[in-house]
């Protein structure tokens, strides 16, 4: 498959190529392989790719119109690749922003100091939809609140991997990484054989340490339990996987109890059967009817009771989307210096705060060029993309702003990196975004690489695979010793 | 084991078991009405054996072949589909805990099934389609036996099955007693003889009383090998055996092995043959049914309910 006719777009940085459609150094490997293989032998490899994934029963759910439809997973054979080195670095930038992150939110909760010493307005976080009062004067183990993180990161058209946002409440895309693994061994394995990429298999088993690391029984073998909403949730075969390759039980809501004692058990044939640690996967507000939603049928009565009283530990812990806050988020380079007294590893995407005057008219006058995010938002949902939208929805997002300023940041256009993508008749660049997860508890952990999710549709940004997302296998490619 | 879990492996038992004998009922009369064509109650009696008589009647107004057959396929309730998606949605609710190979069987049965059960309607495809279903059944059954490990869930699984094998083999009996009171234009003899037999097919148990009693096929001698046999898997008798060996593995079994045993004990202390000449048999069948119902709610407060009474707390011993 000749690559001559690639294209990447002007101003954009693809992984794989240089502007000359070489392949950038140490990545000949993969380039030879797709200039080797014809167009013919490539389809065959998807068409392998697309069996594995039904037979391995890989699918996501879409909401659509009222319904559920279980879809097949959207996995495009060609990988993305990394060098471990950039990689390296990358990963202390996580952990450096997750550590941070924790110990903001163990100060918002408690000492108020980034408050008091004025570095972060108070008013933004009494107006966060994300500030539990209920968590104030507690302390987890080891001061950290997210366990489980899952940031995106974006790379810009002069190469520079930048922070788009950080997701501290119930991150998700995990097992899908996994699978993408399995799947790219099984149709790509020549390409195994005299590389070396960094496996990523130890994810549940990391998962699981850390998860036990903040039981509050010391011991061996606490009971950790995976809580789902439900087989009709988007995540649920996600769920399912990360219980299965724990071995931790999946629960539901009502197999849950706390009792007098202010312990949660769950109900097994034996009888009741006490839970140190629930990894939940759902939202805060849904967690207890006694505390927030009393309408919540996902939730147990009296959770965060238990967990105030130390007798549970909830990962992540609730009043962790703080954090999550879009306009938090501009605050994470402030945070590490200011906790850390280090300076950021990894950039933020610049912001215009759009609760500050001078911004807002910056935003307003230049919003055409911009994208409007909401601050409390994720999945892509009521984002604002200013060159793509009609001057109706522009003049709409103009009013949003102006009503609610404190709900909305504005970012330049970010010029997502591109990979090579196997599409109808040829090879083509698609824009790429990466979501690695890290974990903490009594010690961090990185995935190596993360969850790459790519726009399946020509010039399209949006990576969401609710929204026509579609995924590739991330290669962290090691040097050869 | 969760007991939301535990409850599901026992009503994929159940419901699977509903299918396979929802379709032998079926089948076995249609045979029936072949031999007998001018006894008219033969569906009605089919509609008895449900339960759900006031459901059919909201639905259909005549009580007649067709109506019937369309009942038990298609109903939202009671039929073969109603009973298959059942199954499907608490295999699939499981996924971590049934066997792929058997998750794959309950995918293609329920496919099979809404795919041909227009066929079940005309008497010309109805018995190639049943006996499909049967197989298929069979299939899962022999699946779940030689590739799940016996342990809690499975367990569960028997249980349910045998539950809903005594339950619809007391049912079946029952219609046939109410059919005998019933006057026909029939000669007696000749129709008895033929309907005892149906209800011998309708449990695959033809074969297997011909092997047992050695006399000509007879309403008491079925009645008794129905329910007392202890080796006929189909026998009640049998069932209340397997859910008692079910339910000594699990834990905390004290009060549903005290229903099965008073069940067992009723059965085995009355003398059915008597009880059928006095005519009496109907009233008792509904104390076997009470029996079982009592096992049900035993088993379900005792492993899926929390609410009925406080449980204990399990104490995990502390590793070493």
């Amino acid at each position: 498959m000749e690559l001559k006719n690639y294209k990447t777009p002007p101003g954009v940085f693809d992984e794989l190529l240089t502007s000359r459609n070489r392949a950038r150094p140490g990545l000949g490997r993969l380039g030879s392989f797709l200039k080797k293989n014809s167009l013919k032998e490539l389809n065959e490899r998807k068409f392998s790719a697309e069996l594995a994934i039904r037979t391995m029963g890989i699918t996501f759910t879409v909401y659509s119109e009222g319904e559920n439809i279980d879809r097949e997973w959207p996995f495009d054979i060609i990988p993305r690749v990394i060098h471990e080195k950039e990689w390296k670095q990358i990963e202390l930038g996580l952990k450096q922003r997750l550590e941070a992150l924790n110990l903001f939110i163990t100060d918002v909760y408690n000492d108020e100091k980034i408050l008091k010493d004025k570095l972060i307005p108070r008013e933004i976080l009494a107006s966060s939809k994300d500030y539990r009062k209920e968590c104030r004067g507690i302390k987890p183990v080891f001061n950290t609140w997210a366990h489980i993180c899952g940031t995106d990161l974006v790379r810009d058209g002069d190469g520079t991997m930048y922070v788009l946002e950080d997701n501290l409440r119930v991150p998700s895309g995990v097992s899908y990484m996994l699978e993408n693994r399995n799947i790219s061994k099984r149709i790509l394995p020549e390409l195994f054989e005299d590389q070396i990429i960094l496996p990523m298999d130890d994810y549940p088993t990391n998962l699981f340490d850390t998860l036990s690391s903040i039981s509050p029984r010391p011991l061996d073998y606490p009971e950790v339990v995976v809580l789902t909403p439900g087989i009709f949730n988007s995540a649920y075969f996600e769920h399912s996987f990360l219980a299965q390759r724990m071995g931790a039980e999946l629960v539901e809501g009502p197999d849950l109890i706390v009792a007098d004692d202010d312990c949660v058990y769950m109900k097994t044939v034996e009888g009741l059967s006490r839970v140190d640690v629930i990894y939940r996967r759902i939202d805060d507000l849904f967690l207890d009817p006694d505390a927030f939603n009393s309408e919540s049928v996902l939730g147990v009565k009296g959770l965060m009771r238990a967990w105030q009283k130390g007798n549970v530990a909830l990962a992540n812990a609730p009043g962790a989307g703080i954090a999550d806050d879009k306009v938090i988020y501009t605050y994470v380079p402030e945070m590490i210096r200011y906790y850390l007294d280090e300076d950021p590893i990894l950039p933020n995407v610049s912001s215009y705060m759009c609760a500050d005057k001078k911004q807002r008219q910056h935003v307003l006058q230049n919003i055409e060029n911009l994208v409007v995010k909401p601050a409390n938002e994720s999945g892509g949902y009521g984002m604002y993309i200013g060159p793509r939208e009609t001057k109706r929805r522009t003049a709409e997002m103009k009013r949003l702003v102006r009503s609610n300023p404190r709900n909305y940041i504005a970012q330049p256009i970010v010029n997502l990196s591109t990979v090579p993508t196997l599409c109808e008749n040829a090879i083509e660049p698609r824009h790429v975004d990466l979501r690695p997860f890290i974990l903490q508890g009594s010690k961090s952990y990185v995935t190596a690489g993360g969850l790459t999710r790519v726009a399946l549709v020509r010039g399209s940004l949006v990576v969401n695979s609710s929204q026509g997302g579609g995924s590739k296998d991330t290669w962290i490619l090691a040097q050869r010793t | 084991m969760l007991s939301r879990v535990a409850e599901k492996m026992y009503w994929f038992g159940r419901y699977i078991e509903r299918v396979e004998n929802t379709a032998r009922l079926m089948i076995v009369n249609t045979n029936l009405v072949l031999d007998l064509p001018r006894v008219k109650h033969i569906w009605d009696s089919l509609i008895e054996i449900t339960g759900a008589r006031q459901r059919f009647n909201q639905r259909f107004i005549r009580v007649d072949e067709r109506n019937v057959i369309k009942f038990l396929l298609d109903d939202e309730q009671i039929s073969i589909r109603s009973s298959i998606q059942m199954a499907r949605e608490n295999a699939r609710t499981t996924r971590e805990i049934i066997p792929t190979e058997a998750w794959v069987i309950v995918n293609e049965l329920n496919l099979f099934i809404n795919k041909n059960k227009d066929k079940g309607v005309r008497r010309d495809g109805r018995h190639k389609f049943l006996a499909d279903i049967i197989a298929i059944c069979n299939e899962l059954t022999g699946s779940l036996a030689g590739s799940m490990s016996v342990d809690i869930a499975y367990n569960f699984i028997k249980t349910g099955r045998n539950l809903e094998r005594a339950d619809m083999t007391t049912r079946i009996v029952d219609a046939g007693c109410l059919n005998l009171i019933n006057p026909t234009q029939v000669e007696t003899n000749e129709y008895e003889n033929i309907l005892w037999m149906n209800v011998l097919r309708s449990l695959t148990g033809y074969q297997m009383y011909r092997q047992h009693v050695q006399d000509r096929v007879n309403g008491e001698d079925v009645v008794d090998f129905l329910l007392k046999n202890r080796k006929f898997p189909r026998g009640v008798a049998h069932c209340l055996f397997e859910v008692g060996n079910c339910c000594r593995q699990l834990p905390r079994n004290d009060n549903p092995l005290r229903s099965i045993t008073h069940a067992q004990r009723n059965i085995d202390n009355n003398d059915i043959i008597k009880l059928l000449n006095e005519s009496h048999l109907h009233e008792f069948i509904d104390e076997v049914q009470l029996d079982l119902a009592d096992i049900h709610s035993e088993l379900s407060g005792t492993w899926f309910q929390f609410d009925a009474n406080a449980p204990e707390i399990v104490e995990h011993s502390l590793p070493e």
